[in-house]
């Protein structure tokens, strides 16, 4: 039944020969009795056991007590002296792996072999052992695993020492006692050898750093000699390097010498490696990284792929960061967009994009459309994303730009690779206000032909809110309307609402979209018709309310500026009763609780797409409250708002904290106060704000808090007037006063008399840094250069003694309060020295940059040079001395 | 999820199940592109590899070794080959090694005849080293079958080409990579291993020192 193994019938040459065709899993199992045969047919054997690993190649598993025969009856094959027939018999038991209780019947015949005088059998039986021994047994062979360590045919030493590595993981105690042996295979004159033994004895002592450290020292002096050893050596010297500090005299990285060698290796591995890992050096300057482009710059022109891609990869990943570093490889570059491996192109593009000039724009464009079309999603994605960094770096290509992102959005694509672009048309649109227009009607076009609900709910809310403030909103009616008449009742109900935005902010359109909601009255969906018919109620479409309650808009179309908290609370503890539930009753204030959850922006959904470095929805907020109150109204546009600073301590009776709100001309303190007696009603609250040591300012008037009961905070405000478009600086002490009533626990009602009292608050500080905003520049080199040196002052300053250069970092930044760029807030550990690029628009609307330069010896004395450009001398001036003051 | 104002958590509520279902998959599916991650290239203390495989001008197995738990299952294995074979199948490796890198893994590939190899290592690897494992497996096949590489040929030589699998990579690490070694090594089925085993290793090491040698004239 069984048909010979090696059929060499030539007349069957039809394509579909196999020597395995017909394979059954049950035959061959019973073929595997000729295992038992007292007369072993070593050739008919080797036959049986390649069909079975056949079989287990091909995907077949065997159940376990077929494999529990399987394994017996191969444990038998130990008998035959083939050679041939032992190197199957070693494959077939690693490859059923049997359990614990049946490896004791091939521990022996494997023993044996491990002793054997043919190294072919010493290193195999290694291996296999090895492979499927437990703790127990290893201690057992542990001495003959030391001997194959150090055995002089490096097959079985390179046997026993990748055995060491595998076993590593389950059993170190026992391979860590090898270190001796290990040692002295890394001395071997075999490639691998040395190897293995580089690699077995780092992983012993990967903990111990000193270890590694005198490790690595020792053998770049020059005794590996393999390749792949090379490599290894440079992946542990980079570590060392990561680890050690830089020695701040010089610059210089310990080794460094080392791997730049490695450049002139004459393996093209090796060279790779050490590009890498040089590339990879925190704060990497231009100079270490120069000959490490230049070699991956070669191999841009190779004509292996690999080495083209090993270049163009690393080179991409420099680009992030050292864009500059890279620009000298953009001829090559561009010749790669061509390439017919698709995955250098990709990576070619998204160099280029992120190292390119505004003049090479769109040339790169027009390349890039003809290739994206065969790329894979997850690279068009990589391409979207590196597309729109650019649109944000030279915004007066956005029309070349975002003429590309509509074509690619047109095409097909996942749900991912659709959202990557959609966010991007979103981000250009907020940021690029020229973009606007076109950005719309493309998401317009989008929607038209959608399958994703998610994403066209998204654009839906989008073109709600910008919609309506074009110069023609009515063109966008059409589209969002189709909506409510061709999809489902998620779209159809986000469609609604949109209309009703349109509505209720564009007067004209008001009839019309009357229209429109009064049809979705008659959906199918209840969401949609519950939709139409408030909005049809909120709108006044019957005429009953003429003029839109400025309230009911603010709530339905308005952001939320209530926390949702707080809303919830106010909802929870409303009873139903004759009285509507007051909205404006709600507690505006985040309840001071953690101060981490204070900072976060709950008091507004934050806008469709908004990326880390969007306004910051509080100010937002903050500003709508101050512009309610009518004393407030006249000081003019909001500067800035700071965060707010506790007044008291944690756990007091009252909790107060106080949020700054700049003005050019004023200045306005807005307390926050929580009431954390149950038994008390506060009335009248207001701070007495003592200003005698902030002479700039004057007090100009205060609003107090009517009445403040338990656990539910409310604000008292204090404006001071003070020098118009000046950084004035200056102390406050805080006084809050009140009037206290008894509050009855029993029925909460308070009495009718109460008691006047105060309460001292801490002192606050009015400083430079509050009048400086966050505001981030995209290229900080480039805004840099296009300021200009005119009034730029440079200086030096010493710190004292800090903890680390990161903390002296964070500490000037926080004194200036300005916006950290390009990642540049974050020191490496260890580092020795570091520059930091800080830019802030200053009272006035003066544009600020800020290059710092740090430097920390060994007793941890920290140094900084400043150097400021700004648009207006005083103000680089007042930078150095809100420095030399803080 | 960023959140998308109001709108969006009336709607996450509304959206049907099957398409959260479905877009939930994708998520899982579709992986970040591996190319921008920002992992460092020298994170493996060592090279590791997660498999290499032997497929046919179809895409079927002839004999595939799996290191990494990357793939747990045989439909997981099956799919990846699948991915593997088609996003190269339209590709000329056929004179040079070439390299895709997709679902977070770097393949290196090569076809001859009817047979296609790959060597797949984590994205973070040394594209040089897995391809110079890839020509080490290329090119000891190609000693083992005596220069008649196709698949009849390799499924005929079954044994043998298991054999050099297994002498190449042990458990991810490599263990070999000179193409004569690996042959050596596997082509020792006459009754003395020994003896042939260092015959053979000779003539072929004098046969691979020659295609080195115009390798590198080439290059």
């Amino acid at each position: 039944m069984a048909q010979p193994l090696v059929k060499k019938d030539d007349d069957q040459e039809d394509e579909e020969y196999s020597p395995f065709l017909g394979i059954e899993k049950g035959a061959v199992l019973q073929e595997a009795r000729v295992f038992n045969d007292p007369q072993l047919d070593a050739r008919r054997c080797s036959q049986v056991i390649t069909k079975l690993l056949y079989l287990l190649n091909q995907g077949e598993t065997f159940t376990k007590v077929e494999a529990t025969e399987v394994f017996f009856a191969v444990t038998k094959l130990f008998q035959s002296k083939d050679t041939g027939l032992r190197r199957m018999v070693y494959l077939m038991i690693k490859e059923i792996s049997p359990s614990a209780d049946e490896v004791i019947i091939v521990t022996s015949s494997l023993m044996k072999d491990m002793n054997s005088k043919t190294d072919m059998y010493r290193a195999n039986a290694i291996r296999v052992l090895c492979r499927i021994t437990d703790g127990t047994l290893l201690t057992q062979i542990e001495r003959y695993l030391k001997q194959a360590i150090v055995d002089k045919n490096p097959v079985v030493a390179s046997a026993a020492l990748v055995s060491g590595i595998h076993l590593l993981q389950t059993n170190p105690e026992i391979v860590k006692r090898w270190t001796n042996e290990v040692q002295e295979a890394i001395q071997s004159r075999a490639a691998l050898v040395q190897f293995h033994a580089l690699a077995l004895l780092h992983q012993i002592r990967q903990s111990d750093r000193l270890a590694v450290s005198k490790l690595v020292t020792s053998l770049t002096k020059g005794s590996v000699r393999s390749p792949l050893a090379q490599c290894l050596l440079i992946r542990y010297t980079s570590q060392v390097i990561r680890d050690s500090s830089m020695n701040s005299q010089t610059g210089e990285r310990p080794l460094s010498d080392y791997l730049e060698a490695c450049l002139r290796h004459k393996a093209d591995m090796v060279i790779v490696e050490a590009a890498r890992a040089i590339t990879e050096f925190s704060g990497v300057t231009s100079r270490e990284l120069t000959p490490a482009i230049t070699v991956l710059q070669l191999f841009l022109s190779s004509s292996k792929p690999v080495l083209r891609f090993a270049a163009v990869r690393t080179l991409n990943k420099v680009a992030m960061t050292h864009p500059l570093a890279v620009t000298n490889c953009n001829i090559d570059m561009e010749s790669l967009i061509s390439d017919q491996n698709r995955s250098i192109a990709t990576l070619a593009i998204t160099t280029l994009l992120k190292t390119g000039n505004e003049s090479s724009v769109d040339r790169l464009m027009k390349q890039i459309s003809n290739f994206m079309s065969d790329i894979a999603d997850e690279f068009k994605i990589v391409v979207v994303d590196a597309i729109r960094s650019l649109c944000l770096k030279f915004p007066l290509k956005h029309r070349s730009l975002m003429n590309f992102l509509s074509n690619i959005l047109r095409e097909e694509g996942g749900f991912e690779y659709k959202k990557a672009i959609i966010d991007s048309i979103v981000i250009l649109i907020r940021d690029i206000p020229e973009a606007k227009e076109t950005g719309l009607f493309q998401l317009c076009e989008f929607i038209e032909d959608c399958e994703f609900t998610y994403l066209s709910t998204q654009v839906l809310h989008f073109l709600g809110n910008e919609g309506p403030k074009t110069s023609d909103p009515s063109k966008y009616i059409r589209y969002i309307y189709n909506r409510v008449i061709l999809e489902n009742a998620t779209v159809r109900a986000a469609a609604v609402s949109t209309l009703a935005k349109f509505g209720s902010i564009v007067e004209s359109l008001k009839p019309r979209i009357f229209v429109l909601l009064r049809r979705c009255l008659f959906d199918s969906d209840d969401e949609v018709r519950d939709r139409a018919t408030l909005y049809l109620n909120t709108l006044g479409w019957d005429g009953s309310v003429g003029e839109i309650d400025k309230g009911v808009k603010e709530f339905l179309f308005g952001a939320l500026d209530v926390p949702l908290v707080n809303l919830e609370a106010s909802l929870r503890s409303y009873e139903p009763s004759e009285e509507p539930f007051d909205l404006s009753a709600v507690p505006k204030e985040v309840k001071s609780q953690p101060l981490t959850e204070k900072k976060a922006p709950s008091k507004k959904p934050p806008s469709f797409g908004v990326s880390a470095n969007g306004p910051t929805s509080p100010i937002d907020a903050y500003e709508k409250l101050l512009s309610s109150i009518p004393e407030f109204s006249s000081f003019g546009q909001l500067f800035k708002s700071s965060a707010p600073v506790e007044l008291t301590e944690a756990e007091t009776e009252y909790a107060v904290n106080v949020v700054k709100h700049i003005f050019s001309g004023h200045i306005v303190f807005q307390y926050n106060c929580t009431n954390t007696i149950p038994e008390q009603l506060l009335e009248n609250v207001v701070v007495i704000v003592d200003a005698s040591d902030a002479e700039e300012f004057a007090e100009v008037t205060s609003k107090p808090l009517k009445t403040l009961p338990y656990d539910s905070p409310g604000q008292t405000f204090v404006a001071f007037k003070k020098p118009d478009g000046l950084p004035s600086t200056g102390r406050f002490s805080n006084l809050l006063k009140f009037i206290v009533k008894e509050v009855d626990p029993a029925t909460g009602e308070a009495e009718e008399e109460g008691v006047e009292d105060e309460y001292q608050l801490e002192d606050l500080e009015v400083v430079a840094a509050d009048y400086m905003l966050r505001v981030s520049v995209l290229n900080f080199k480039n805004a840099w250069e296009s300021m200009g040196p005119d009034y730029e002052r440079i200086d030096e300053y010493g710190l004292g003694v800090r903890e680390s250069l990161a903390e002296a970092v964070t500490a000037v930044i926080n004194i200036l309060g300005m916006q950290p760029c390009e990642g540049t807030d974050v020191v490496p550990n260890n580092a020795r020295s570091h520059t930091c690029l800080l830019s802030g628009v200053f009272i006035g609307n003066v544009k600020v940059l800020v290059r710092l330069s740090f430097g920390i010896d060994g007793p941890k004395q920290v140094a900084m040079k400043l150097a400021v450009r700004s648009e207006d001398e005083a103000i680089s001036d007042a930078i150095h001395e809100i420095v030399a003051n803080g | 999820m960023r959140g998308f104002g109001r709108e969006l958590s009336r709607v996450w509520s509304a959206v049907p199940k099957a398409s959260f279902v479905r877009y939930l998959t994708m998520r899982t599916v579709v992986d970040p592109p591996v190319s921008l991650s920002l992992v460092s290239f020298t994170e493996e203390p060592y090279p590791s590899f997660k498999n290499i495989l032997l497929l046919d001008s179809e895409g079927k197995r002839v004999a595939v070794k799996y290191y990494a738990d990357d793939w747990p299952t045989q439909a997981a294995k099956l799919a990846f080959e699948k991915s593997v074979f088609t996003k190269t199948q339209k590709t000329n490796a056929r004179t040079e090694a070439e390299i895709a890198m997709f679902d977070g893994y770097i393949v290196v590939y090569k076809f001859i005849q009817d047979l296609h190899f790959f060597v797949t290592g984590g994205d973070n690897e040394n594209e040089l080293i897995l391809s110079t494992v890839l020509q080490g497996f290329f090119d000891a096949v190609g000693l083992i079958l005596r220069n008649n590489v196709d698949k009849r040929t390799a499924l005929e030589n079954l044994d043998l080409i298991l054999l050099c699998l297994d002498e190449i990579i042990d458990g991810g690490i490599i263990l070999e990579t000179e193409a004569s070694v690996i042959a050596g090594k596997t082509t020792s089925d006459s009754l003395d291993g020994m003896s042939s085993l260092s015959e053979q290793t000779i003539s072929q090491a004098l046969a691979t020192a020659r295609e080195h040698l115009a390798r590198s004239l080439l290059k």
